[in-house]
């Protein structure tokens, strides 16, 4: 699973030449191979290195600030996410919709490798989910269609169909 | 620009990273000291901290990625080797530090916590034993460093984890430990307390889950699918040999001293003092107020006295205001006849309800006269109130000034004609009596002037320092729930204002100073004065309660509209007296409960209220239960008779009722009505380990007045209760050898003293049912107090050879056709409303039209879209499990195939309702296209 999000993400990057990965323990951790010295361990830090690589630290963040909101969610994709049990996916769900609200991408209104990795990550949660669920999660579902549409992003996914308009229209939210 | 704002919280261990690494770089930050509810960011859902607010107004949340943000503005970029341990901290190590710790600080265990961490422990030595560089990524400390640092401290304090035998991280840890940096963080945060000072944060953050070998060994033990979250806990060796000497304990068969009138504080006990929010008297209360206050502050006084503290719970009618006046001229009646007659009103309900006050009073008495004027000129000579003028509206031909509620008017705002002079029903602005435009005296309809009038004021601003000390002290030694915080806070953060405590009208209590002769006090100054003179007409000696703040500690309810009175007002009426009055140390607030979505009204006949509830034929106790099981405890609740219906049939038949009645049944039917001996095997020594745990948790939660999530470990026995006799099948066993017959013995003895232990444990929910059961057991008096003394102890109080009663089953199906027909009687306009709704002006017609409460039409049932909830789903799963059981166990029994039959049909049925909520069509029926 995260090494095909990684190959995906080289191909986001434009990376011409494809790494070489394995994994590692239960939880399938991804290690990027190195000819000198050992691997570099974990999707955000790979995923980190390959933006330096590609050579679009502007995917990183362009301040300070920016780069911690980043590593925030890159670090929320992985801690909170990966390992969640159905209950926390709802509280997941509510708070990314309501952080998305004025939020065009994850770090506000440019692109960061924040919003593919946590495509790659929501993808099988918002696949399952009913259409009224996509209706209550509206803002996350419109940001999950931007991303699935964005160029170069999607690459070893199925897309998820979102209406355009409302069927719920009567719901409480 | 706005200043970057750090936001930590004492005891928290994430803070401890962020404040090391900002002593260490310098960073220039605001650091802010809040509670650990505190909700700072404003779109996570769980307050969440450490939190960082940036000046560009973002917020970060992740407490790694605040160490890294402070370390790149001082100028150190991240490189890849810290990327890939802070990666590895967050992923690897949070999760099993999370669970180690609140195994061992929570649950007191001392080899699991270990075993958790073993793996991440092992790897991070390795990689220490290997490096080169004095610290993980460098010569120097880097983030990396501090932040697992920060990580592990509160490892290496707890002694069970034996850090110390792990060298090279040892020497790791002490090598950055002993940074100035580290040192002063760790005094902040722990402030010298050990492990201890993560209590009350580990309390409030969710009960990890539990780790994957534990949960396998457990399941393949049962192997029953309605496990709950809370019955993965695995039980020890230790645990499980304790529980069982806990269960031998011999108890002296004395009795709880009988309650003697008056109670009065006494010297080295807890002394406990009980308000619930005086019902306004003008109306019926409705089943929002009654778990709002009487009710919630009802379960945690006989709680309270279970546990054996001197407690005094007094409550009475709020009676003195305009609404009163109002509803009298209503009626043509005097104020005095309106409050008499709703005060014995309110009595009843109340004792329907079972409110178990030790004295329900009132507001209309000379005690509360005489108090409050007491504190009035208190105040007056101490220099706490001011004089000024008010302009308010005088009706010349009733010759009186007009309450808010008395003219009408057109809106200021929306010229919406039929305003009210406090509030626009149309806009929902607030509006000011005199802004009206063409205003009408609600009684003459005739054009009231305005006129200025003499008024006092409470000088709030001058007591605000105190009140705020005051405040702190409170809030941080005591129990307040986060909204009744909350709304505190955010009344003092908008500053206080003077507040007016004088009124132009009659029925009050007078005003005693010769300048402001024929005007009474406003009720909210006068109101909770209330609680102080409805103690003193319980008895003389009541200053020993209320001026007695060193041996009192008072627990207030209400629901969260009566917050701020009870936080700022009335606090500074008695800080301002300077009388040593006895001053809230707990404030249980609850929020709103609606009825099926929309809100109670009286005006509109919808909802159901106390006087009608023992009219609906449903037990009192059932009523408390499902209310209670409810109770809108962090988020506004909703009542629905489909799920009140559901509770009772799932929790309380199928769960509770059944679980007790079989435990009686089987020693009635199967050992001739005597408990038959125990001889306890490894399986009911952890039965008792897990029942110890839960009566443990109970009574945590009570303590904490966590009423709603103490009913669930009820539920939680009967339902252990009920998979042991399942998998043990003691109907079967009966029948077969000796050592079958045997542990039949044991099954049916060990489940019906958890059935007197339940009986204990309901008491403050459902007294009534309390009460069957002990009758039916014959339960020996003395049992209950033992049970819960100290930390719980589950005892054998019914030993071999105890004669039981008749044994009956408790609870009564609620069957769908009549639930239809309440929710149909009470879901809108009544016929006993029919008299009021004539005289009803067109406002509330108006309002009727306006929202979406219409009763739907049966044949508009089809059209309705099937919607998911998945929260009922899971309980109709856990109701379909049991009653799955239940089946099977007939089966297994022979029972009669017309029995079987009646049992298979409500499995169907339940299946059915299942189905329904997981959103799926029950039924293959021809698709009818929804409309868009």
């Amino acid at each position: 699973m995260a090494l095909r999000e990684l190959s995906s993400l080289e191909k986001f990057l434009g990376l011409k030449k494809p790494n070489k990965y394995s994994t590692q323990g239960d939880r399938k951790v991804p290690v990027l191979q190195s000819n000198s010295g050992p691997g570099l361990v974990g999707l955000v830090t790979i995923a980190t290195q390959l933006t330096q690589e590609a050579k679009r630290p502007d995917l990183l963040g362009k301040s300070a600030e920016e780069r911690a909101v980043v590593q925030q969610w890159l670090e929320y994709r992985v801690a909170r996410l990966e390992c969640c049990v159905k209950e926390d996916i709802k509280t997941i769900l509510k708070d990314l919709n309501t952080y998305l609200e004025d939020k065009v991408y994850l770090a506000g209104n440019h692109i960061t490798i924040a919003d593919p990795l946590m495509y790659y990550g929501l993808h099988p949660v918002i696949m399952d989910l009913a259409v009224m669920d996509k209706e209550k999660y509206l803002n996350v579902t419109r940001w999950f269609d931007h991303m699935q549409h964005y160029p170069g992003v999607r690459h070893h996914l199925p897309p998820v169909v979102v209406l355009r308009n409302r069927v719920y229209t009567s719901g409480h939210h | 620009m706005q200043i970057m704002k750090l936001f930590v919280s004492e005891g928290n261990p994430h803070c401890l990273k962020v404040l090391a690494v900002l002593e260490l770089t310098g960073v220039k930050c605001d650091v802010q000291h809040v509670n650990h509810e505190e909700k700072v960011v404003p779109f996570l859902s769980r307050p969440t901290l450490p939190a960082l607010h940036l000046r560009g107004g973002l917020y970060l949340f992740s407490t790694n990625a605040i160490c890294q943000y402070f370390y790149e503005v001082s100028g150190t970029e991240s490189n890849k080797q810290s990327n890939q341990w802070l990666e590895w901290e967050a992923t690897e190590l949070q999760p099993a530090l999370t669970r180690a710790l609140h195994l061992a600080v929570m649950q007191g265990k001392t080899t699991d916590p270990a075993k958790a961490l073993e793996a991440p422990l092992s790897f991070l030595e390795q990689s220490l034993t290997k490096r080169t560089t004095a610290f993980l990524t460098a010569e120097t400390v880097g983030v990396a460093d501090i932040v697992l640092w920060g990580a592990l401290y509160p490892a290496f304090l707890e002694n069970g984890l034996k850090m110390g035998e792990l060298q090279s991280t040892k020497t790791w840890f002490d090598r950055v430990g002993v940074l100035p940096a580290c040192e002063a963080s760790s005094r902040i945060v722990f402030k010298g307390k050990g492990v201890e000072a993560l209590k009350g944060y580990l309390q409030k953050q969710p009960v990890p889950h539990g780790s994957q070998a534990h949960r396998d060994s457990h399941t393949s033990s049962s192997g029953s699918p309605t496990e709950t979250e809370d019955s993965d806990r695995v039980m020890t060796e230790e645990e499980m040999e304790a529980a069982a000497q806990i269960w031998n304990q011999r108890i002296d068969c004395q009795t709880r001293p009988e309650r003697k009138h008056p109670i009065l504080p006494e010297e080295g006990k807890r002394n406990v003092l009980i308000t619930s929010a005086l019902p306004y008297v003008n109306n019926v209360p409705h089943l929002g107020n009654i778990i709002g206050c009487v009710l919630s502050a009802d379960v945690f006084a006989r709680y309270g006295r279970q546990r054996g503290w001197n407690l005094l719970y007094i409550c009475g009618t709020d009676e003195y205001g305009t609404a009163t006046e109002n509803k009298a001229r209503e009626e043509g009646l005097t104020p005095q006849e309106i409050c008499d007659k709703y005060h014995t009103i309110h009595d009843s309900i109340y004792k329907w309800f079972q409110i178990d006050f030790d004295f329900f009073g009132r507001t209309t008495t000379p005690r509360q006269t005489e108090i409050s004027q007491n504190i009035f000129w208190r105040l007056h000579e101490r220099g706490f109130l001011i004089e000024d003028t008010v302009e308010q509206l005088r009706c010349e031909s009733c010759q009186r000034f007009l309450a808010d509620r008395f003219v009408e008017g057109v809106c200021p705002f929306c010229y919406y004609p039929e305003a009210r002079g406090d509030q626009c029903d149309k806009c929902g602005r607030l509006i000011n009596a005199v802004e009206l435009k063409e205003p009408q005296c609600k009684v003459c309809k005739q054009t009231p002037v305005i006129r200025s009038s003499k008024h006092l004021f409470l000088d709030l601003p001058k007591l605000e320092a105190n009140l705020e000390q005051w405040l702190d002290r409170s809030v941080s030694t005591g129990d307040w729930t986060t909204n009744a915080r909350n709304i505190t806070r955010s009344w003092l953060r908008d500053g206080l204002k003077p507040r007016c405590i004088t009124r132009d009208l009659r029925w009050g209590t007078p005003v005693p100073h010769p300048d402001f002769a024929g005007k009474v006090f406003y009720v909210w100054f006068d109101a909770p004065i209330g609680y102080l003179s409805i103690t003193a007409n319980y008895t003389d000696q009541w200053e020993k309660w209320w001026k007695n703040p060193q041996q009192v500690e008072l627990y207030n309810f209400m629901a969260k509209d009566n917050v701020p009175f009870h936080t700022v007002v009335f606090p500074c009426s008695l800080l301002g007296a300077q009388d040593n009055y006895t001053l809230v140390n707990h404030l249980i607030a609850t929020e709103y409960l609606n009825y099926e979505d929309t809100k109670f009204s009286k005006s509109r006949g919808v909802g159901v209220f106390g006087d009608m509830a023992k009219d609906t034929g449903i037990p009192s106790d059932v009523w408390r239960f499902y209310l209670l099981y409810l109770r809108p405890e962090g988020q506004d609740a909703a009542f629905s008779w489909a799920d009140m219906a559901l509770k009772n049939n799932s929790e309380l038949l199928n769960n509770l009722g059944n679980f007790i009645n079989r435990a009686g049944m089987f020693v009635s039917k199967f050992f001739e009505g005597c408990v038959p001996q125990v001889v306890l095997q490894v399986e009911e020594k952890r039965l008792l380990a897990q029942v110890g745990w839960e009566l443990k948790q109970y009574i945590q939660f009570l303590d904490k007045v966590r009423i709603r999530d103490a009913l669930k470990c009820i539920l939680n026995i009967s339902r252990h209760g009920n998979q042991y006799i399942q998998v043990n099948e003691p109907w079967k066993k009966i029948k077969g050898c000796d050592a079958d017959r045997q542990r039949a013995g044991t099954v049916t003895a060990v489940s019906v003293n958890m059935a007197v232990l339940l009986s204990v444990m309901l008491e403050p929910y459902m007294p009534t049912v309390s009460e069957t059961i002990r009758t039916q057991l014959q339960a020996p008096p003395g049992s209950a107090h033992i049970m819960l003394q100290g930390e719980g102890n589950f005892v054998c109080s019914l030993s071999a050879g105890h004669r039981i009663g008749t044994v009956s089953p408790l609870f009564q199906k609620l069957e769908t056709e009549q639930i239809e027909s309440l929710k149909k009687r009470f879901g809108g306009q009544q016929p006993e409303e029919e008299e009021t709704s004539k005289k009803q002006t067109p406002t509330i017609a108006q309002t009727n039209a306006a929202t979406k409460t219409s009763v739907p039409a049966p044949a508009a049932a089809p059209e309705t879209p099937i919607k998911a909830d998945p929260e009922l789903a899971k309980q109709l799963a856990a109701a379909v499990a049991e009653q799955g059981d239940k089946v099977r166990a007939l089966k297994a029994q022979k029972a009669e195939k017309a029995v079987i039959g009646a049992e298979v049909a409500k499995l169907l049925e339940l299946k059915k309702q299942m189905a329904l909520a997981e959103g799926k069509n029950p039924e293959p029926s021809p698709q009818k296209g929804k409309k868009k």
